[in-house]
């Protein structure tokens, strides 16, 4: 799927019932420096209102952070609301402690899978920086 | 002595307040019948003949006069945005805040019945919006084009993503529209910015809509502009909370205004989560804010409020008030559509004055209840959370209530008891335990008109005149 436009714009939030928040703190402040608009949504942000922020800034991408371990519960359906509201095109990652420690360490393909298979682009185990976040991102818009 | 005229064409009455600015002291008031189809200062000179009757004032020592209105319909207002609860929202709260009423409002793309829409609700001004500053460009520039096409000819205030702000206005120009612009309702997502937008709606209004709606003639005679009547309450809610100069306020505050046609709520508190712990959701909310519903109203909407409460609990609040009822041929149903018809109706009865209030604080339940703010728990995997969404009312200090019910009403500080919080539906954060006080002598609105030109003055009058009140119980 190609996007028609970049407008270098992100929204951040950490999803579910989930309260853990520095990690979105620390990505929301990496892509400003790199020039990106960001749609900061803080913690316990349902579905929806990743989508909402999105429809309005025109983001490019929506990155959610899930800390607590539900990651994949609160995640799905998050692809098939983004089509229904018009952002089909939107890339979509996912990254954090997605699922339990021992289980990123164990059996990351397949926790990759998963996502990927309710509509996630990239999923991105907790030993992610936000460097590296931001070079992803730039590499799918096609900006490097 | 140093005299001044506040004068309210309201939709049924054109009410005048006399306030002495040198003694800080109410003089009088008087009322005549709003009429506005033929020529709108024979009302006027009708209520100036009373207060001249009634309080003995000499229109030669009439030194300052100021207006409201919201006869002809009030301002009306169509609100376009892209998503409901973002750039919709902030544009429904900018029309409110500069006292419009909105007729229709619509999300994303609009259509052409939607157009249809809009051209039949005969809009004063369209605010258009859509999109954060270098968001989403598409869906405003598509409702642009619609609306440039369109027979609109109000004039049309575009308050939308800055980047497509310029393209939109002369899309909109080349058509022959009347074309305004402000700054961004929803600049970022997190910074709610209406005050820009408000202050063109009020130039729009002093420029366009005074004519439009017959108001010329008035506008003559007070010398100066006419401004929306809920603006005028608005600005004497945020002066009597917050202060003037060298005269303090009396601290966060909720007006409840309960009408013939509407129900406004305005308060001036700041938003503030209801344990340290809540997470709060949605747009930030502004410490003064304006609801306004038009669907409840104790004349021209007494059938809506009827309907909310249902005969058999009307009856029942209404024999708790009057338990003589029972012995007439009280008939509720008759009773409300003879007021839905006779909007001008004053009861003289205990009867009649009882079923008012009945109505009156149906009414300002529900009203306050959809003003303030929301908190419910929420379960999750990890324990429970407070999620609160709109604004805490609950400490808020004092509680105001306006209108003609709490002039002539009987107890009318039963009206402003349904209000407050109720245990029974803990999750409405409605005022806890706040002072109460009556506006007997209807002056609201004149202390917002007095306030933007005499606010210290404005402010003494307003603490001197408002009555507390006590609850029974
Ligand atoms: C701080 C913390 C808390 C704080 C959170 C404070 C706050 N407001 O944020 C508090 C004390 C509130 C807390 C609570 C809980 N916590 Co906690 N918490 C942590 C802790 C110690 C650090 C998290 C952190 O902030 N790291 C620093 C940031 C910068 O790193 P990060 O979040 O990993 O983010 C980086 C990358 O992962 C990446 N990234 C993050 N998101 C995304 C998204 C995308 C798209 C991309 C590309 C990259 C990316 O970007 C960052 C780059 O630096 C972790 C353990 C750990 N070391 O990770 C446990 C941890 C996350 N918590 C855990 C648990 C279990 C809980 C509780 C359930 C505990 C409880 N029983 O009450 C509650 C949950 C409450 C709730 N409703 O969510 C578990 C989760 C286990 C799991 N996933 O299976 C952890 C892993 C601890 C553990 N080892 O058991 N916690």
């Amino acid at each position: 799927m190609k996007r028609r436009h970049v407008n270098k714009a992100v929204v951040i939030g950490t999803i579910g019932a989930d309260a853990h928040m520095i990690g979105g703190w620390v990505l929301e402040k990496a892509f400003r420096e790199a020039g990106f608009t960001v749609a900061f949504l803080g913690a316990v942000v349902p579905q929806q209102e990743f989508i909402n922020a999105a429809i309005e800034i025109d983001a490019d991408a929506i990155l959610v952070s899930s800390m607590y371990g539900m990651g994949l519960l609160d995640c799905e359906g998050l692809r098939d609301k983004c089509i229904e509201a018009g952002l089909d095109d939107i890339l979509l990652y996912v990254g954090g402690t997605v699922a339990a420690p021992i289980e990123l360490e164990k059996n990351w393909p397949e926790i990759e899978r998963r996502f990927r298979e309710i509509g996630f682009d990239r999923a991105f185990p907790n030993t992610c920086t936000a460097e590296e976040a931001v070079q992803a991102l730039k590499t799918d818009l096609g900006l490097e | 002595m140093s005299v001044c005229l506040l004068i309210d064409f309201g939709s049924t009455y054109t009410k005048i307040l006399a306030v002495d600015l040198a003694g800080e002291v109410i003089l009088g008031r008087a009322q005549a019948p709003t009429t506005i189809e033929t020529d709108v200062t024979i009302g006027l000179r009708k209520a100036l003949n009373e207060l001249v009757d009634s309080c003995g004032l000499d229109l030669d020592q009439v030194e300052n006069k100021f207006a409201s209105s919201s006869a002809a319909g009030g301002l009306k207002m169509a609100a376009i945005g892209l998503v409901p609860e973002l750039t919709l929202e902030a544009a429904r709260r900018a029309c409110l805040g500069a006292g419009a009423k909105v007729v229709c409002s619509y999300g994303f793309e609009i259509d052409k019945e939607v157009v249809a829409e809009i051209e039949a609700a005969r809009c004063d001004i369209v605010l258009l919006c859509g999109g954060t500053d270098g968001g989403d460009k598409r869906v405003i520039t598509h409702n642009a084009r619609l609306l440039a096409r369109s027979g609109v000819d109000c004039p049309i205030l575009v308050a939308g993503n800055r980047v497509v702000a310029d393209t939109i206005r002369e899309m909109l120009e080349r058509e022959g529209k009347r074309v305004y612009r402000a700054t961004n309702v929803l600049p970022t997502l997190d910074i709610v910015q209406v005050e820009p937008a408000q202050a063109l709606i009020r130039d729009i209004f002093i420029a366009h809509i005074t004519h439009a709606k017959g108001l010329d003639k008035a506008a003559e005679f007070v010398g100066g502009p006419i401004i929306p009547t809920p603006k005028a309450t608005l600005q004497a809610a945020a002066l009597l909370a917050d202060g003037a100069e060298d005269e303090t306020g009396i601290g966060s505050l909720l007006v409840v205004e309960v009408g013939g046609a509407t129900t406004n709520i305005h308060s001036v508190a700041d938003q503030s989560p209801v344990t340290p712990q809540t997470v709060i959701r949605g747009l930030p909310e502004s410490r003064v804010k304006r609801t306004v519903e038009g669907d409840l109203g104790i004349r021209y909407n007494a059938p809506t409020i009827y309907d909310f409460v249902g005969r058999d609990t009307f009856m029942t609040k209404l024999r708790a008030l009057h338990p003589p009822v029972d012995g007439t041929d009280f008939d509720p149903d008759r009773h409300i559509d003879y007021l839905s018809e006779n909007v001008g109706h004053v009861p003289t009865t205990e009867l009649g004055l009882s079923a008012d209030i009945v109505l009156a604080e149906s009414a300002a339940s529900i009203a306050v209840e959809r003003h303030a703010g929301t908190a419910r728990q929420e379960f999750s995997v990890v324990g429970e959370i407070l999620v609160q969404h709109g604004k805490n009312l609950l400490e808020v200090e004092n509680l105001i209530g306006t209108g003609g019910i709490f002039r002539y009403g009987l107890h009318p500080e039963r009206v402003l008891q349904a209000a407050l919080f109720n245990p029974n539906r803990p999750w409405s954060l409605k005022p806890k335990s706040p002072k109460s006080f009556i506006d007997r002598n209807y002056m609201m609105y004149g202390i917002g008109l007095l306030a933007e030109h005499f606010p210290a003055q404005a402010l003494r009058i307003a603490k001197k005149y408002l009555k507390e009140t006590k609850f029974e119980g």
